[in-house]
């Protein structure tokens, strides 16, 4: 395939340290997405198999309500974009708007956790209650500690930028962050469409 | 009321006269001499012949597959070699060559899988279900350590009848078995007369056998299910469809009160009829098996036993010592009470 | 020169091409960078993927004498019917214990162990991707072995099987804590792995040296490659699985509880959607590991290698569809059956093909009969049997027979000892020269593969003969009128037998350590990289970046003529810890990444898990959020940008920058 050996030039200028996207990190980052996301796929499969066995009326409680559910995708979606937002402004130089856009990104995120908490709080019935609450709070649960996980890596990311670290040159941290919360992101949309969606697909 | 009086007795006697010949013909017929699990020499019914079958075929497939392969190893290792042209004993050869092997090898091996699939496939169909509709269904109950059998009304409005790990079946004719378990995850096995099914809580899982000739088959628990797996097993006897029905009746009778023995029927009442039942007094345990017509079976304690008096009262004293960890305890009995039990479970024939 | 705090680490850095000779100023420093320093401290902070490597084998080694151990007990119980040795809570102790222990804690460490010493070494890379990822690792590899372990001395070893099915291993029927350990020691083992595979794939990616492009790659590349990326999406089934469980019997969930919704098959679902493809990544390395040994043996390269990388990663592809062959006896429908059958059947297709590519390169080849090669021949044999085997068991009615009978019983122990044990200790004599320096027996040697082939022949034939006559697995004892006296005694006699071939490799083992003939570069004239290199290689691995122009470097010269491989010389990175990284597709020297220093972080993250999950298990909240915590920290001060690693830059002084993506 490759004749490298003899073209290998005698002199080769080099990135020292990763930049960007093709850091080490950020492919690390990858895999744990896809390792993560396989887990997502397995608490949904779980999900569906239990439901298409029951005998019961699913879900138990009736179909769940969209509202909190709607506002939560939209809150996780627009967080994304000022995530984004932030890794472009700090690779242009801009490092103050990157801050307040990772700050106005964890409000959302933050807005997401309160959300979800009055939720939890407003359904009838607990993690043990009965088989659709040990699989809601269970699949909601494992999102949730994604998110404060995410959180808490968009507050140090916030630190760090502030503190100077990041500029043109060096934010592969953002990017490798970045790419966690967008995972978060997406996953969520595909709880979603299981969770509060699907039942009403299924109830044809 | 004399008359009918005589006439159970008749009933019962008749009963007796039928089945202890049975046993013992049975007995005789029962392949114990060679292993009495042992499917892939035997096979005596059309759930599991095909599957025989198909065990000799892939059986020899291999053989000849491992002996050919083998043999090119073998060979490849063994075979001469002209010396190296060089004097450099670590003459290296260069890369290529040998790649015929590979597509050979592989597409004889791809043919030789997908013909054995065909024929897997058309073994799958044939035993998977019978050729006509099974008129007799037996529920089977798996439980910790034992076989709870139901044989529910049958289209003849027979009663029910229910026991516990000795199955009879009419010879020649297919039987449905539903499958259920009350606790753990068990497998219904009896393999000279169908593969295995499990037998899993919360579902009903199906599976048919059909005995082409009479006989007495053992099947086994095959899923691990705790500490007395290895002590589960049951037995399946087939007989004629005059014997069967026989049978049939007498095990839908209920118990009769025999009044000679009711010491020991008080004492079954009050230490044995918590888990154990006998149709027809007041014992009406539902976690233990039914003991109603406790002689008519050859074994005790799910195959870890034959049935007699001695070994009754052995596993009723050390049940712990001979499948610890059962649910049966060791229940310590004086030698009265023992003697006045026997003779109250004599009467549960 | 190390970094220190003042100056920034420059954006870009040209590299020249050079040579640094044995001996010199340059090589010296160069050592000083990468040595690990001596005594505890280095002990319980070195990144050195070589020591980590050795830390794998040897520990995986002390948990297959474990279950080794445990499997004798049971084979002296099962040597007669009606034996009385062992109860039944401790039979079913020991023989989970002796599966768990197998399959979890010695299999795939031990490939671990192989790949993580020689793949940077064969990669021409100076370390894998993540050096302190694959300490941590290592450490909740051993913490998680030690922490299922603790049962024992308690005795409540889990006792449901190692595939502890629902609702068996659940609350009502399991009322100790040995599930509980089970599970959560399980989602331990799983943190361990998966970033162990994250560590792989990532280093596979980035850090081949320039010029090994796909088609260079060596096979056990291929081999953990695929093992990797199939972990990664298979381990948090199992992992889920556990998860819930624990949460069923000690939270009070409902996944498994029959009584209320919950499915007893979704346990077997989830459980087999990951162990069936954990079974193909227990074994692709080691067949990596004939794949790349054999054809030494053999004086010439493997035949097909592109359809051999190929099969290796079909398998473990189909492999994620066949688990339901686990499960045939179910009560499943018929169209799932026959699919899953068919796909069954369809997955030997590509072990065929890398059985006649082994077979092929032996008859074009000019076998040299050291111990090794009997280890790979032996190897080729028993995959074969356990792959027929294996295609037997695929045949669904015939299943319905064998399965749950020693037939299967005789089939996983002959592919995993033939496709695992005999390749890893062929490996071990072959690589044991690079890891010390000296050179193991050939005659202890030859004596102890023939002893260890005859008793594991002895042992394990007959097993599918005891399941043909019934014998159902997972038994602690059985009736002497069944027909299983003669074969049970012959596979306990084989059994003994082999385990005193593992005494005799010990033994050799330990005596070469010490007294084996002094072993040069490359005692076996091998082509691959890690040859180039001194025995054992230096700290640095290669002192400059090696070019590489084709699959056997060292055989170049002696193949085609010329030697188009630079291994004297290439770049010279010596301004700290470095290595380069390149492309993914072609090996284009892409980027110098400034590589950790030694860290305790890896270790305190593994202590800190440790805690969570014994707090966990004993449910003591309030020492599972000190865990927890705990954990929060080590990764905090692990992760803090550094500047000598080029994550930060906060002198504002962006002159430089030029091209940055």
């Amino acid at each position: 395939m490759s004749d490298l050996a003899e073209t290998l030039p005698e002199r080769a200028r080099l990135p020292v340290g990763s930049p960007g996207e093709r850091s080490g990190g950020w492919w690390g980052c990858l895999t744990l997405v896809a390792t993560e996301a396989a887990l997502f796929g397995y608490l949904i499969f779980s999900y569906l198999y239990l439901a298409s066995q029951t005998t019961e009326r699913w879900p138990p409680e009736g179909m769940p309500k969209l509202g909190p559910g709607i506002a939560n995708t939209g809150i996780l979606l627009s967080s994304s974009v000022f995530v984004w937002a932030s890794e472009r402004f700090v690779r242009r130089g801009r490092r103050g708007m990157g801050v307040a856009m990772l700050a106005i990104a964890i409000a959302l995120g933050t807005a997401f956790v309160a959300i979800q908490l009055r939720e939890w709080a407003d359904h009838p019935y607990g993690l043990t209650t009965h088989l659709y609450g040990s699989l809601y709070f269970t699949i909601t649960g494992f999102h949730m500690m994604h998110v404060l996980v995410g959180l808490v890596v968009l507050a140090f990311l916030l630190l760090w930028t502030a503190l100077g670290y990041f500029d043109r040159a060096r934010s592969a941290a953002l990017t490798i962050g970045g790419l966690y919360w967008h995972f978060v992101d997406v996953v969520w949309l595909f709880i979603f469409a299981t969770l509060y969606l699907s039942p009403y697909v299924l109830a044809r | 009321m004399l008359a009918m009086h005589n006439a159970i007795h008749c009933a019962r006697r008749s009963t007796r006269a039928v089945i202890a010949p049975l046993v013992a013909l049975v007995y005789q017929t029962n392949v114990r001499a060679d292993a009495p699990l042992n499917y892939f020499l035997h096979a005596d019914g059309p759930a599991a012949t095909p599957t025989m079958r198909l065990g000799w075929a892939l059986a020899a497939l291999a053989v000849v597959v491992a002996l050919t392969v083998t043999g090119l190893l073998v060979a490849a290792i063994m075979r001469r070699r002209p010396p190296p042209a060089e004097r450099d004993a670590a003459h290296l050869q260069a890369e290529g060559g040998g790649m015929h092997w590979v597509w050979i090898g592989t597409s004889i091996s791809s043919v030789a899988l997908f013909v054995t699939l065909a024929y897997v496939l058309v073994t799958l169909e044939s035993v998977a279900s019978p050729r006509k509709t099974p008129e007799l269904t037996i529920a089977v109950t798996a439980y910790d350590w034992w076989w709870k059998i139901d044989y529910t009304r049958t289209n003849r409005g027979e009663a029910g009848v229910t026991t516990a790990n000795e199955i009879h079946i009419p010879v020649g004719e297919p039987v449905k078995i539903e499958l259920r378990s009350a606790d753990v995850v068990h497998a219904f096995w009896v393999p000279r007369l169908a593969g295995k099914t499990q037998t899993i809580p919360g579902v009903v899982n199906e599976q048919w056998i059909e005995a082409d000739r009479a006989g007495v088959y053992r099947g086994q628990c095959s899923q691990f299910c705790g500490a007395q797996h290895a002590h589960m097993a049951f037995e399946v006897i087939a007989e004629p469809r005059p014997q069967f029905d026989a049978w049939y009746a007498a095990q839908a009778l209920p118990h009769v009160a025999d009044a000679s023995v009711n010491a020991g029927a008080k004492l079954f009442l009050d230490r044995c009829a918590g888990c154990h039942a006998v149709r027809g007094s007041d014992a009406s345990g539902t976690q233990a098996p039914d003991l109603t017509h406790l002689n008519s079976r050859r074994l005790l304690a799910a195959g870890a036993l034959p049935n007699t008096a001695s070994n009754q009262l052995d596993w009723i004293r050390h049940a712990q010592r001979i499948k610890p960890d059962a649910l049966m305890p060791s229940i310590a009995l004086s030698a009265s009470d023992a003697a006045a039990l026997s003779a109250y479970l004599r009467t549960l024939q | 020169m190390t970094e220190h705090a003042a100056t920034p680490a420059p954006l870009q850095r040209t590299l020249t091409i050079g040579r640094i000779e044995p001996g010199s100023e340059q090589e010296r420093r160069l050592r000083e960078l990468w040595e690990t320093p001596p005594g505890w401290r280095g002990w319980l902070s070195t990144v050195d993927h070589k020591r980590i490597g050795l830390r794998y084998l040897v520990t995986a080694f002390a948990f297959l004498i474990a279950g080794g151990i445990e499997a004798l007990v049971l084979r002296v119980q099962l040597a007669r019917p009606d034996a009385t040795l062992l109860t039944p809570e401790q039979y079913n102790q020991l023989f989970t214990m002796h599966g768990v222990t197998m399959i979890f804690l010695y299999a795939l460490p031990v490939l671990s162990g192989f790949s993580n010493y020689l793949w940077p070494l064969i990669l021409g890379a100076r370390d894998m991707a993540f050096p302190r990822l694959n300490a941590l690792s290592y450490w909740i590899f051993l913490f998680a072995g030690l922490f299922l372990y603790a049962s024992f001395p308690f005795g409540e070893a889990p006792n449901a099987g190692w595939f502890n099915y629902a609702p068996l291993a659940g609350l009502t029927y399991s009322t100790g804590p040995n599930i509980d350990i089970y599970a959560l020691g399980m989602v331990l083992l799983g943190i361990s792995t998966t970033v162990g595979s994250m560590n792989f794939v990532v280093t596979f990616l980035r850090m081949r040296a320039p010029g090994m492009s796909l088609d260079r790659v060596p096979v056990l590349v291929w081999g953990t490659l695929t093992a990797s990326g199939g972990n990664l999406l298979a381990v948090p089934s199992v992992s889920l699985a556990f998860f819930m469980l624990w949460l069923d019997r000690r939270i009070g969930t409902h996944f498994f509880d029959v009584l209320n919704g919950g499915r007893a098959l979704l346990w077997q679902h989830l459980f087999w959607i990951f162990a069936h493809p954990w079974v193909y990544a227990v074994v692709l390395p080691a067949m990596g590991i004939v794949s790349d040994a054999l054809p030494v043996f053999c004086r010439r390269p493997l035949v097909g290698y592109l359809p051999v990388a190929l099969s290796t990663v079909a398998t473990m592809v189909v492999g994620f569809v066949v688990w339901i062959h686990h499960m045939f006896a179910t009560g499943i429908p018929a169209l799932a059956l026959s699919f899953f059958g068919a796909a069954s059947m369809v997955i030997a297709i590509p072990s065929a093909v890398a059985t006649f590519a082994w077979i092929a390169t032996i008859w074009t080849g000019r076998p040299v009969f050291r111990v090794p090669f009997l280890y790979f021949a032996g190897f080729v044999f028993l995959f074969v049997i356990g792959g027929l085997s294996g295609v037997l068991t695929a045949a669904v009615p015939f299943d319905w027979q064998l399965t749950d009978t020693y037939f299967i019983v005789a089939h996983l122990h002959y592919v995993l000892l033939g496709i695992n044990v005999f390749p890893v200790i062929g490996g071990i004599y072959f690589w044991f020269p690079k890891f010390t320096g000296r050179m193991m027996s050939e005659k202890i040697g030859r004596i102890g593969f023939w002893i260890l082939f005859a008793g594991f022949n002895i042992a394990f034939f007959p097993m599918h003969i005891a399941g043909l006559l019934g014998m159902p697995r997972r038994i602690y004892t059985y009736a002497p009128d069944m027909g299983w006296n003669t074969v049970n005694m012959i596979t306990s006699i084989g059994a003994f037998l082999f385990a005193f071939g593992v005494l005799v490799f010990l033994w050799d083992f330990a005596y070469s350590l010490r007294r084996g003939p002094v072993a040069g570069d490359n005692p076996w004239d091998a082509p691959t990289l890690e040859w180039s290199t001194s025995s054992p290689p230096p700290p640095y691995n290669f002192a400059i970046v090696p070019r590489i122009a084709s699959r056997h470097p060292l055989w170049e010269e002696r193949i085609s003529g010329t030697m188009r491989s630079r291994l004297t010389e290439g770049y010279v990175l010596d301004q700290g810890r470095e290595a380069l990284g390149t492309t993914a597709l072609d090996g284009d020297p892409d980027v110098i990444l400034k590589m950790p220093e030694d860290s305790y972080a890896p270790f305190w993250l593994g202590v800190a898990s440790l805690v969570f999950f014994s707090g966990l298990a004993l449910t003591a909240w309030w020492l599972a959020a000190f865990g927890l915590a705990a954990c929060g920290a080590a990764i905090v001060v692990w992760l803090w940008p550094r500047r000598e690693l080029g994550q930060r830059d906060d002198t504002a002084h962006p002159r430089e920058s030029g091209a940055t993506s």
